[in-house]
Parts: structure tokens; C-alpha cells; sequence
């Protein structure tokens, strides 16, 4: 088979993203003890390098290579733009962490590397096969990141239960996908979608395919009730892994629904919606109501994000495009708040003290004011409320409820978000309104702190000027 | 001549910007934080001051707009503008900001900058409430003054002030996310967040009975109506007296303005329908709340009381105004009980102020807020004793005084209405004489009970600057209350002639 070397160009940034992995992990072999901080600042050059290409050679209209397996598009170029950024946020608020823990190795920036290729894989796939392959990519690197402080029971404890959980899923998932396959005759999801409108296939092979393809999306997401995972993985893994796990990939999971249901399965979506909206009834729920009784503030945040799951698929489930768009608004808005907040606890946990409870914040508004004002933006925004851009989140997934005609969804989903707000709230009375237990200013270093002052004042910035990032998400899904 | 300059937007954003700045200026040198704040507020009331000389009273039409895509995507705009509505209530804002800026001057010592920053920025936001003619716009600015408030009573409220604050955002919280709904509910009906837009959307009875009743959850939680009323003498017990004069003096007018532009035009039959059970609701407010006011010990929830009782009076006057329009004979009668519910609003904005500084002067002395602790001030605090005197005469209504003019108005229209809603309106003539008098004869007159009080010493030229220019204000409506009236009679005619006109 011939192959163009022109034909490779759109998947520059996983070309630079791979090369640049695989060049660092060789490199750090050779780093001693004192020059690690080089595979650091590289990291982030690979990073910032794969943002680069992804902009150089996006922006165009759709391209198809790879034999219908790998696709260019506004979609893939905006979401692997936030995975890159998301992933760097992570390695910067991490450092100080990992060098007070004796942590600071190279592993860590490899494995987080291949996680963001993962991601980017699963954003630009055109078929079953490559988003599976960008998925486990995407999975086994977390796994091996939970369990990266091998000193730590609890760390290797929730690495197992992610590990058999998430191949359970990924089973599941292949077998939905070779459900469909076996129905439609393609792996390519423009081939899938055309034959499904098409020509009426099998519909119980196919909706029983569907229904484990769904599975395998809910367990990515850690929607109820495929979420038990989700609070020991978030509690047991290393604060700054716990921050990788929960920001980014909840992109990645948007864009495999968005391949998947969207580019693939579109024409069954009289199905899969009801089976969102079960799902999202559910995580919304649960998640809201189990989070008040937290006081681990990781365990607290991992139901925090199950509820925002809900909400995420009260987008999806709508179908429409203003729906995917408001989809994927929340999604990247909300890798962009879940890595603020945990990137905020790694920075409270200093030398042999995890900042675990919602206690350890006490009083931060005294030891600190200029952390505590980014924790409360972070915190109004993940209740979702204006002037924070989480409003704008819930306002336009709400609208697209509205409009196919939900209207009772969205009421469900603002009365939980009331509830929900009761938690935030609870983590901003520690810091405003009681004392603190250690009198202490936060010290962390400066470029983590810059990057958390960028990170909460983005949560303003946005829900000041939302349109922006919300004509980006409508480009990339019409 | 004013269109060139955004007077809305600085009104809104100079205090805000403004409010950054004295975040960052810190508390290491609090005097210049003060004072940069009372600059802001200052210049904030004055730039707002062209919105009432550069008013024109003839119109109905919005004024001072401003108008630039924000979301085009969703066709939500910056879209700003005034009519004799919303105007009046602007100006009470920065004119309260600015009493309640130096109110705590000395007061609060931890974390001044904070302190005063919140008050700015509830200030921009609760402009941008009565001047949004969009209706994200509106809400944004709506859940954005509970974050400041939230914090006020929070960091700097009462030995309960946890539980208070909390329950306060959640109250709010949960009454504004319905309305959230419901127009977005509407924006899928139009293509539009205008509000104006809105107000000419036709709607069916059922989704105009829902939607009313998700604005009436909004909008009854703030105002408070009985029985969503709990949360504010909670909140006002424990919040800082500026806290509790913008609770009292600005936020509860919020709920009242949304009913004007919101409820009342977008829902006219359903507010037709209902407007018996809102009317019964403010009685049960003015008539019982009154009796629950007259057993409390603790004077600022007597206040906090009183300001729902009160608050009964502005529900009164706008929803009263259906029945009376349904008789013919009594033309005229529909507008006195909208503009009597304004004048309420606004009055009741003074004297609610003026009621909990009087207690919070107090407070700072003598750190109760029971009234057993308290006897004989007059004794030991001439010249408060006086201010005090005077606003609790205007809050039981002594004619003259601007607590008079808009409980008259709102009683003359339900006279015409219905002679029973008249007489247990009227009720609160005695009522409120009752708790508002015999709080004042167990405080201010009698013998000097306790040490505290023989120590207490009269208060200082700040604090008489904030109670004269309250007192001021009292008197000048009570006495001509006509340029008020005149400002927002083409907007109440207008919103009348509008909610006439069925939209089935």
C-alpha cells in the first residue's frame, strides 16, 4: 500500500506528541538526581510543541487519511488543543508535589505525555479501531499513574480497581463495537453512519451493540451507575495523578461519545438518548446528593464530577448540534475547573502532610486571600454561578434540553444543581468563615502559582466573554 | 445629550473595577483603603445622579441604552436602559452604597478591604439587575450579588452567621434557578433574551401559569413573601449592619422590580388568574408577620419582620391593581396601587436603612441586639435618641414622613378594590405603630437600666452624617413625594395599558 508522506501532515501533533515522548523517556534515563527538572521543562516544550502543530496544520476544512481511520477537524483540533493545555496545567501545578514527595521522576511526564496522545488519538478518530486504540493508550497510562507512588497501599489499591473495572469496560466496549460492526459490515464511522441511514440493518443486533457501547462510554465518563470507580480512584491516587485523571480525559471521554453516538451511531438516536437520559438522571442525582456527606475533598470532588457528567450528557442526549456544542463547552470547562481545583490541593499538601479533608483548607482566606479568591472562583463556578463561566455551561446545555423539548430534564437538573451548590458552598465557608489550623501562608512555587492565578481568573474571564469558546464549540460540531 | 456617554455602564463597572482596586490596595494601610472606597461610592452616586437630571418624565420608552452583541450565538446582549421603573431604584442603590461605606468605617476591623470590595461589587451588580433589558444579562447580574452577600454575612456577621449565609444563597439560589428555566424556556419560544421581546411573546394559560409561578418562586423568595420568608430574619440577625441595609434597603426591592418587569408583563393572565393568591399572601404578610414582629426580643429580627410586613404593602399595591382594573368605575385606581407599591419601595428602602444603622449604632456600643439590655438611651444619647424617634415614627407610617405616602396609596386602591383588603391593609397602621412604638418606649425612653447604657456615649458626626442624610430623604418624600411619582408615571401607565391586553 502506498503511502504519501503528505497524507501524514494533519496528525502532525500525535507525530510530535509520540516522537517527543519516546525521545524524553530515553533522555531521562541519562538525567541525574539534580537535572531531572530538564525532563520537566521538555515536557512541557512537547506540549506546547504538539499545541503548535495542532494549530499549523489545523484549521481547515475536514480531512479524512489513514484509510478512514484518522480525521482532522475543527472538533479534533479544539479538543486537542484543551487536552494539551489541560495536561500542562497538570504537569505545572505537580512539580512542587512531586519533588517534596521524592516523586519527581521521569515516568511521570512519559506516562502523562502518552495520556495526552491517547486523547488526542480518540479525538481524531474516524473509526472503531482507532478510537479503541487511543482509548486504552489513554487508560493503561492512567493506570500505571495511579499506582505511581509504589510506596502508597491506597495508591496501588485503586490502581487495581481502575485497572479491572476499566478493562471490564473496554470488554464491553469492543464487544458493543463488534456488535455494530457485525451489523453494518464497517468500522469507519462515515461508513457506519451512511448505512445506518440508509438501509434499515438488524436493529437488535445493532441496539444491542449500542447498548454496550453506551456502557463502555458511562464507565469511561464515571456515570452512575458505572461510577464506582471513580471515588477510590480520585482518593486513593497521588494528588497530582488524581488531577490528570480528572480533568483531561473527561475531554477525551466527550469526543469518544461525540465519535461514537454522533459520527457513527447518529442515526440511532432515538435510541441512545433515552439511555442518556437515564444515565444523566441518575449522575446527577447521585452525585449531587452523596457529595454532601464527603469530607475527603478528593472523594467530594469525584461525585462532584459524576454530577457534572449528568450534565454533560443532558447535552449530549439532546442530539442537536447546539447540544453536542454545549457538550463540549462543558467538558473542556469543566477539565479547566476540576484541574484548578485539584491543582489547589496538590498545592495545600505540602512535605508529609496530604490536604485531604475539606478541613485542610480552613481559613485559607487568612493564610492566604489571593488562593482562597481562585478557589472561590473555581468553586461559584463548578455551583454554576454567573458571573463564573459554569453558569454559561449550564445555561447552554439547559437551553438544549429546553429545546427538544425536556423542559422537565432541565428542571431536574437545576434543582440538583441547587443541592449541588451546597457542597461548593461548604468548601468556601471553610475558607472564608472559620479559622484557620495552621496559621502558615500557602508557599508554592511561582510558576504554579501563575498558572492557578491564569487558571481562576479564566473561570471569570469566560463567563464574562463566553462567546469565544462557545463559536469555537458551534464551529467544531456543525 | 447624555447618549454619547455610557452612564449605565459606569454606573455598573465603576464600582466594580473600582472595588478590584480597593481589593488590591489591601488592608496594610486600611485609612487609604477607606477612603478610596468612599471615593468610589461617592463617584459612583454622582455619575449616577445624570440618570434622574437628564431623565425625560414623558416617556415610557427605555432610556440611556446601550446595546452590543455578547453571545451571538444565543442572541444575548449587553443591552442596558432605564424607565421611571428602574431609575428610581438605581439611584437608591448608590445613594445607599455610599451610607453603608461609611457606616463601616470603624466598625469593621478584620479585612476592611474585603469588606468594603464586596459592597462595591454588590453595588455594580445590583445596577446591572434594574438596568439589564436582557434577560441573561439580568439573571447574571441576579446570582451575582448573592456571592458578595454571601461573604458579608459570612466573614463578618454574627456568632450563627454560617448557618444564616448558607441558608440565605441556597434560598435564593433555589427560587432563580426555576426562573432560569423559565426563560430559557422563552428563548426557545422567541429566538430572543430580550426582555422586551418578552413582553410581547404570546404565551397559552398553562405555560403562562408556569412560567409565573417559576418567576413567583424567584422573585416571592427575594421580596421575602410569607412563607418563603424565613431565610431573612435569619440573615439579617446575623449579617453586619451594612449588610443588613443593603439586605433590607436594595435587595428586597429586586423582588419586587422583578414582578414589575418580568412577572407582570410577561404573565398578565396569569397574574390576572393568580392574583388572589399573591393578594392573600401579602395580607397574610402585612397582618401576621405584624403580630410575629411584635413578639421579638431581638430588635434587628423585629426589624427584619417589620421589612416583610412592609413588603407586604409593594405585592399589595401591583397585584391589586388586576382587580380594580376589572371594575370600570374605578379608573385610575390600577395605576395608584402600582405607583403606591414604587413609593413603597423606595421609602421603605430609607427607613428600613435608617432602622438597622439606628441598631447597629447601638450594636457597636453596647454589642446586644436584645432589647432587654436597653432602656433609657434617650437619657445617656439625646441626638440619637431623636433620629431613632423620627424613623420609627416614619416606619409606622406618621404622615409626613415618607413611610405614609406609599401605604396610603396602596390602601386607597384596595379600597376601591375590595373594602376587606382595604381594612386589613389598614391594620398595619396599628400594628406596625404597635412594635415599631413600644420597641422604642423599651429602648430609647424609661429609666437607665444597666451600666452599659449610663456609659453610652451620643454618636459621632459620622455616624449623624449617614442618619441626617437618611432622615433627609424620609422627610423630603413624606412631604412631596410628587417628583417621584411624576418620574415613574409614563412607565406604570404604559406597563398598565400593556397587562390590559390579553395575551391568549
Amino acid at each position: 500500500m502506498h503511502m504519501d508522506l503528505a497524507s501524514l501532515a494533519p496528525a502532525l501533533p500525535e507525530i510530535v506528541l509520540l516522537a517527543a515522548a519516546c525521545a524524553i523517556l530515553v533522555l531521562d534515563l541519562f538525567l541525574t538526581e539534580q537535572r531531572r527538572h530538564l525532563t520537566y521543562v521538555l515536557s512541557l516544550v512537547a506540549l506546547v510543541a504538539a499545541v503548535a502543530a495542532t494549530i499549523w496544520v489545523g484549521g481547515g476544512p475536514r480531512e479524512v487519511v489513514f484509510h478512514g481511520n484518522y480525521v482532522r477537524d475543527p472538533m479534533s483540533d479544539a479538543l486537542k488543543i484543551s487536552v494539551f493545555l489541560v495536561t500542562l496545567l497538570g504537569f505545572v501545578y505537580s512539580r512542587g508535589y512531586l519533588v517534596a514527595r521524592r516523586l519527581f521522576k521521569g515516568e511521570f511526564y512519559v506516562l502523562g505525555l502518552f495520556a495526552a496522545l491517547g486523547m488526542s488519538v480518540i479525538a481524531s478518530a474516524a473509526s472503531f479501531l482507532t478510537a479503541y486504540l487511543g482509548l486504552e493508550l489513554l487508560a493503561l497510562s492512567l493506570y500505571a499513574l495511579v499506582a505511581f507512588d509504589r510506596n502508597a497501599t491506597a495508591g496501588s489499591e485503586a490502581a487495581m480497581k481502575y485497572f479491572v473495572l476499566g478493562a471490564l469496560a473496554s470488554g464491553l466496549l469492543l464487544y458493543g463495537m463488534s456488535m455494530v460492526y457485525g451489523a453494518t459490515g464497517a468500522l469507519s464511522f462515515a461508513t457506519v453512519g451512511q448505512r445506518l441511514a440508509v438501509q434499515p440493518a438488524d436493529q437488535t443486533v445493532l441496539v444491542f451493540g449500542l447498548v454496550f457501547i453506551v456502557i463502555g462510554i458511562a464507565f469511561k465518563f464515571g456515570a452512575v451507575p458505572f461510577h464506582m470507580w471513580v471515588p477510590d480512584v480520585y482518593h486513593g491516587a497521588p494528588a497530582p495523578v488524581t488531577l490528570l485523571v480528572g480533568s483531561a480525559p473527561k475531554i477525551a471521554a466527550f469526543a469518544l461519545a461525540f465519535r461514537l453516538l454522533s459520527d457513527g451511531l447518529g442515526p440511532l438516536h432515538p435510541h441512545w438518548q433515552g439511555m442518556l437520559v437515564l444515565l444523566a438522571v441518575a449522575s446527577l442525582a447521585l452525585g449531587n446528593v452523596v457529595a454532601i456527606a464527603q469530607t475527603n475533598i478528593k472523594r467530594m470532588l469525584a461525585y462532584s464530577t459524576i454530577s457534572h457528567v449528568g450534565f454533560i450528557f443532558l447535552g449530549l442526549l439532546a442530539g442537536t448540534p447546539d447540544g453536542m456544542a454545549a457538550a463540549m463547552f462543558y467538558a473542556i470547562l469543566y477539565a479547566l475547573m476540576a484541574a484548578g481545583a485539584f491543582g489547589v490541593i496538590v498545592l495545600l499538601s505540602r512535605e508529609g502532610v496530604e490536604a485531604e479533608r475539606i478541613d485542610d483548607l480552613k481559613g485559607l482566606n487568612q493564610r492566604s486571600p489571593w488562593y482562597a479568591g481562585m478557589m472561590l472562583l473555581l468553586m461559584f463556578s463548578m455551583a454554576g454561578v454567573p458571573p463564573t463561566a459554569g453558569f454559561f455551561a449550564k445555561l447552554f446545555v439547559l437551553d438544549a434540553v429546553v429545546d427538544v423539548d425536556m423542559v422537565w430534564l432541565a428542571v431536574f437538573g437545576v434543582f440538583f444543581s441547587v443541592i449541588g451548590a451546597f457542597y461548593y458552598l461548604r468548601v468556601i465557608k471553610v475558607m472564608y468563615f472559620d479559622a484557620p489550623l495552621d496559621e502558615a501562608p500557602l508557599r508554592a512555587p511561582a510558576d504554579a502559582m501563575w498558572v492557578l492565578s491564569v487558571n481562576g481568573l479564566t473561570m471569570l474571564a469566560l463567563g464574562l466573554f463566553p462567546a469565544g469558546l462557545l463559536s469555537i464549540c458551534v464551529a467544531a460540531v456543525s | 445629550m447624555t447618549a454619547e456617554l455610557p452612564i449605565l455602564s459606569l454606573t455598573i463597572w465603576l464600582p466594580i473595577l473600582g472595588g478590584m482596586l480597593v481589593l488590591g490596595s489591601g488592608d496594610k494601610a486600611p485609612n487609604v483603603t477607606k477612603w478610596l472606597a468612599l471615593a468610589i461610592a461617592v463617584a459612583t452616586f454622582l455619575v449616577s445622579l445624570p440618570l434622574y437630571t437628564g431623565f425625560q418624565a414623558g416617556t415610557a420608552e427605555m432610556q440611556f441604552v446601550e446595546r452590543a452583541a455578547w453571545i451571538p450565538a444565543f442572541d444575548v446582549n449587553y443591552h442596558l436602559g432605564v424607565d421611571g421603573i428602574s431609575m428610581p431604584l438605581i439611584l437608591l442603590t448608590t445613594f445607599v452604597t455610599v451610607l453603608v461605606i461609611v457606616a463601616g468605617w470603624e466598625v469593621i476591623e478584620y479585612k476592611p478591604a474585603q469588606y468594603m470590595a464586596a459592597f462595591l461589587f454588590m453595588e455594580g451588580a445590583m445596577v446591572g439587575v434594574f438596568s439589564a433589558l436582557d434577560a441573561i444579562l439580568f439573571y447574571v447580574f441576579w446570582e451575582a450579588m448573592l456571592i458578595p452577600m454571601f461573604l458579608i454575612i459570612g466573614i463578618w456577621g454574627g456568632p450563627n452567621r454560617v448557618y444564616a449565609t448558607i441558608k440565605f444563597f441556597l434560598y435564593t439560589f433555589l427560587g432563580s434557578v426555576f426562573m432560569l428555566v423559565a426563560l430559557i424556556y422563552m428563548y426557545t419560544q422567541s429566538g430572543t433574551f430580550e426582555i422586551l421581546g418578552f413582553h410581547e411573546l404570546r404565551l397559552g394559560m398553562r405555560e403562562q401559569v408556569l412560567i409565573f409561578l417559576a418567576f413567583l418562586l424567584a422573585f416571592a423568595v427575594k421580596v421575602p413573601m410569607w412563607p418563603v420568608h424565613t431565610w431573612l430574619p435569619d440573615a439579617h440577625v446575623e449579617a453586619p449592619t451594612g449588610g443588613s441595609v443593603v439586605l433590607a434597603a436594595i435587595m428586597l426591592k429586586i423582588g419586587g422590580y422583578g414582578f414589575l418587569r418580568l412577572s407582570l408583563p410577561i404573565t398578565p393572565d396569569a397574574s390576572n388568574y393568580l392574583d388572589l393568591m399573591i393578594i392573600t399572601m401579602s395580607l397574610i404578610a402585612v397582618v401576621y408577620i405584624g403580630f410575629v414582629a411584635l413578639v421579638q426580643q431581638d430588635m434587628k429580627k423585629l426589624i427584619a419582620y417589620s421589612s416583610i410586613s412592609h413588603m407586604g404593602f409593594v405585592t399589595l399595591g401591583f397585584f391589586i391593581a388586576f382587580i380594580v382594573m376589572s371594575r370600570p368605575e374605578a379608573q385610575g385606581g390600577a395605576a395608584l396601587g402600582i405607583e403606591g407599591g414604587m413609593v413603597q419601595m423606595v421609602s421603605h428602602g430609607f427607613i428600613s436603612a435608617a432602622m438597622f444603622l439606628c441598631v447597629g449604632v447601638l450594636y457597636d456600643r453596647v454589642h446586644s441586639r436584645q432589647i432587654a439590655d436597653y432602656g433609657g438611651v434617650v437619657n445617656t444619647m439625646p441626638w440619637f435618641a431623636a433620629f431613632m424617634v423620627f424613623f420609627a415614627m416614619a416606619n409606622a407610617g406618621l404622615p409626613g414622613t415618607s413611610g405614609f405616602v406609599g401605604e396610603f396609596m396602596v390602601i386607597l386602591a384596595s379600597f376601591r378594590a375590595d373594602f376587606w383588603f382595604a381594612f386589613l391593609a389598614a391594620t398595619t397602621l396599628i400594628i406596625g405603630a404597635a412594635y415599631t412604638l413600644w420597641m422604642v418606649k423599651r429602648v430609647v425612653f424609661g429609666e437607665v437600666t444597666g451600666g452599659k447604657v449610663a456609659e453610652l456615649s451620643d454618636i459621632n458626626g459620622r455616624e449623624a452624617v449617614v442618619l441626617g442624610a437618611l432622615a433627609v430623604a424620609v422627610l423630603a418624600l413624606g412631604l412631596w413625594p410628587q417628583p417621584l411619582i411624576e418620574v415613574m408615571g409614563a412607565s406604570v401607565d404604559n406597563l398598565l395599558r400593556h397587562i390590559a391586553v390579553s395575551k391568549l
